[in-house]
């Protein structure tokens, strides 16, 4: 029975001693060695299966979704399932070839019997991703086209409308003619092609992801700092009261974190809009006058606020956790040798509590970066994150191609810290509570 | 923390400042968690104090917005108060519909990702496992990776579960997981795992493997040797780690708001909507409600860690 929970003492128990060629053998004569080695593995495998099904559950439910997410940031056939025939005729002739009869043959083959099949909006809508405005040009073109087009194909078609002439449109619809592209990873960073497919900066005012990945990072490391700034005293105080006061204390600090987001948000709304408590107080101590009510929420001062008290508790616990360990009798050392209470401090105290303060800093930006329900809530326009603007392209724009290539984006940057975390900190030393 | 004898002047005041600033952190951490309680008492529709409630007068004060979450989207809310009554608010009030799914979901959700967390802790805690640290990565990574990153991706694999199975060739045909019980409760359990591995594991550490090998040494075999010792040992760290993954989904509303459909309208969800559209004091009732149950589950799990600590003897003080 000892077998199965410790096979290593099972065996050095029963070991049967020497041979006559000096290796150790077990009592039914096996070597020492092996018999070691393939319990070891037998182990092994046990660990192994305790934990096989929940790392079957997470790659099924978690991993395999993050695929496919980033298959689809790489991945649209809306347009060449769709038109089969001009798709067919891109592979075929290179780059800068001018669209031939047949070219325009094909065009109109596809128009009709994408109209015919009701999926000319789905077309239009993978266009108009990468050259705004011309979704209804397929919409409209599909109207007219439902009852075929008679050659010559090329005039009838512009019949219809001068734009289809257009080389920037048909430059876009080659690229849209193979199922993968990299356009939404461009589109991302403010890039897009020209007619003759170079990459250059997208008009000036469709730049907008980059600005708003550099505000995300700026707002993250602004909430990162105000956390440490209202986080170090707290969990210094904590760490230093005995330890019945410092816990009925650490309930003010847990309290929050257990507390549903919602609830905090909500309450910040409360607290903060024009006609709320707070601006109450500042009208009534005269602060203010109650025609100068401040705009606290719905901007960026109301994500920065918000977010600061909801990921405070992320900063506190684990600086207290170091802070607990500290030895007081260093900074008493270095005050008997002359140093003042501020050089002490920055010298011998500071220097000790940085695992901490590394270990809460990355857990709070990390987790700031990809907040979504506080600046939807409480963020107004300004204080949008880029979480906001993939909810955005999930739930309203229908861009879900280009949700999943700024969600990649903001994936590679989390797991980039979140390496840096497990380097630094040890992903086991996380604590709750 | 007592300040030295031989403390300066200067030293002294900087004290009481800190412990000033110290009172203030605690006030901006606490004060909104506490002002939403008596304001959902207001009898007026308003966020702020009114000056009948500052006077203490009885009448500034009202059930009224408990009162609406029965009454929310009942057939006949004014009808009187008898069994049928309370028949309709069961089966239409909005509220308390969406209470009855956040527990479904809740439920499920959490008793899938305790026995599978448990089971992975108790595998990764043992000093043989194998590529340990890079597993114990990624099964954590669903807290790290932001949710709306999460949402997206199951977003795509609900709508068609199947999809990954063309990746290796083959092409069959299933239903969606989206808008469906089933869907919620998966994506909910995968968000509550890190918890429970974290947990659990926590209170692995410093687990006395001789135990383990006392019991088998008299005579256990491995099932009674988990179920008469292991278990008792760690059951108040999988009981925390259990009401840490029903708070995660309790509390979950990204990926609601993503994959679920009209069915599964959960609270946080229903209170989502309330925010975003018009907010009514009603809001804050439900808030009050939720901070008082966050207060029950706090108290629980800092009992446990209490008894799992004296059980383990790691309490000196």
């Amino acid at each position: 029975m000892a077998n199965a929970l410790d096979p290593h003492a099972a065996i050095v128990a029963t070991a049967g001693g020497l041979d006559e060629g000096g290796t150790l053998r077990t009592a039914d004569g096996q070597p020492l060695a092996r018999a070691l080695a393939r319990s070891s593995r037998r182990a092994r495998r046990r660990a192994f299966l305790l934990v096989l099904p929940l790392l079957l559950f997470i790659l099924i439910t978690f991993v395999v979704p993050i695929g496919q997410m980033l298959q689809r940031s790489v991945k649209n056939d809306g347009f060449s399932a769709n038109m089969p025939q001009l798709s067919a005729w891109f592979h075929e002739n290179p780059r800068g070839t001018e669209p031939d009869e047949a070219a325009w043959a094909a065009l109109a083959a596809d128009l009709s019997a994408a109209a015919q099949s009701r999926t000319i909006g789905v077309v239009g809508t993978r266009v108009n991703y990468d050259m705004p405005g011309t979704r209804s040009l397929f919409t409209s073109a599909g109207r007219k086209a439902r009852g075929g087009i008679e050659p010559p194909y090329r005039e009838a078609v512009l019949e219809m409308d001068a734009k289809w002439g257009d080389p920037k449109l048909w430059s876009v619809m080659r690229e849209a003619s193979s199922p993968y592209t990299s356009n939404f990873y461009l589109a991302s960073v403010d890039r897009t092609r020209d007619d003759q497919g170079n990459i250059v900066s997208a008009p000036a005012q469709q730049q907008i992801y980059v600005k708003l990945f550099l505000r995300t990072f700026w707002l993250s490391l602004i909430i990162t700092c105000t956390t440490f700034l209202l986080g170090f005293p707290v969990a210094h105080l904590l760490a230093t009261l005995p330890t019945r006061k410092s816990n009925l204390l650490m309930i003010l600090v847990l309290l929050p974190f257990w507390t549903s987001l919602l609830v905090r948000t909500t309450a910040w709304i409360v607290l903060l809009q024009q006609q709320g408590v707070v601006n109450d107080i500042l009208v009534w101590l005269g602060v203010i006058g109650n025609d100068g009510r401040l705009q606290m929420i719905f901007n960026r001062t109301g994500t920065i606020i918000a977010m600061t008290h909801i990921l405070l508790p992320f900063m506190i616990l684990p600086l207290y956790s170091v802070m607990r360990t500290i030895n007081p009798s260093y900074v008493r050392a270095a005050r008997s040798l002359g140093a003042t209470s501020w050089t002490a401090f920055r010298r011998i105290y500071f220097p000790q509590t940085l695992p901490g303060l590394g270990a809460g800093a990355l857990l709070v930006f990390i987790l700031a970066v990809g907040y979504y329900i506080t600046p939807a809530l409480v963020g107004g326009a300004s204080g949008q994150l880029i979480s906001n603007m993939i909810a955005m392209h999930m739930t309203q724009t229908l861009n879900w191609s280009m949700a999943a290539a700024l969600a990649a984006l903001l994936l590679g940057g989390v797991l980039i810290l979140y390496w840096v975390y497990d380097r630094l900190v040890g992903i086991d030393n996380l604590k709750l509570g | 923390m007592a300040l030295p004898t031989y403390a300066s002047p200067l030293e002294k005041v900087w004290h009481y400042a800190y412990l000033v600033i110290c009172g203030a952190i605690f006030f901006f951490l606490i004060a909104p968690i506490v002002v939403v309680i008596p304001l959902s008492f207001n009898a007026e529709p308003y966020f702020t104090f009114t000056d009948r409630m500052l006077s203490f007068d009885p009448d500034g004060y009202s059930m009224r917005w408990y009162d609406s979450l029965l009454t929310f989207g009942m057939a006949r809310p004014e009808a009187p108060r008898d069994l049928n009554w309370w028949a309709d608010a069961w089966q239409n009030a909005k509220w308390v519909n969406a209470a009855k799914s956040s527990l479904i979901i809740g439920i499920f959700a959490t008793i899938l990702a305790t026995v599978l967390g448990t089971l992975a802790a108790l595998g990764l805690s043992r000093p043989e496992m194998p590529y340990r640290r890079a597993i114990m990565a990624m099964l954590i990574s669903p807290m790290i990776v932001p949710i709306i990153i999460t949402a997206t991706g199951m977003f795509f694999f609900y709508s068609n579960p199947c999809e990954p199975l063309t990746w290796i060739g083959l092409n069959p045909e299933c239903g969606k997981l989206a808008g469906t019980y089933l869907g919620v409760i998966l994506a909910h359990a995968t968000l509550g795992i890190p918890f429970v591995i974290i947990t659990v594991t926590a209170t692995l550490i410093g687990f006395d493997q001789s135990l383990n090998r006392a019991a088998a040494s008299l005579g256990a075999n491995p099932r009674t040797t988990f179920f008469r010792i292991t278990m008792p040992l760690i059951l108040p760290g999988v009981i925390s780690g259990a009401l840490f993954a029903f708070v995660t989904s309790f509390d979950e509303v990204v990926a609601v708001l993503f994959i679920a459909g009209p069915d599964q309208q959960t609270i946080p969800r229903q209170m989502w909507n309330g925010i975003r559209e018009q907010i009514s004091p009603a809001i804050l009732a439900v808030a009050t409600l939720l901070v008082i149950f966050s207060i029950a589950l706090l108290t629980t799990v800092e009992m446990l860690r209490r008894r799992s600590e004296r059980l383990r003897g790691l309490t000196p003080k």
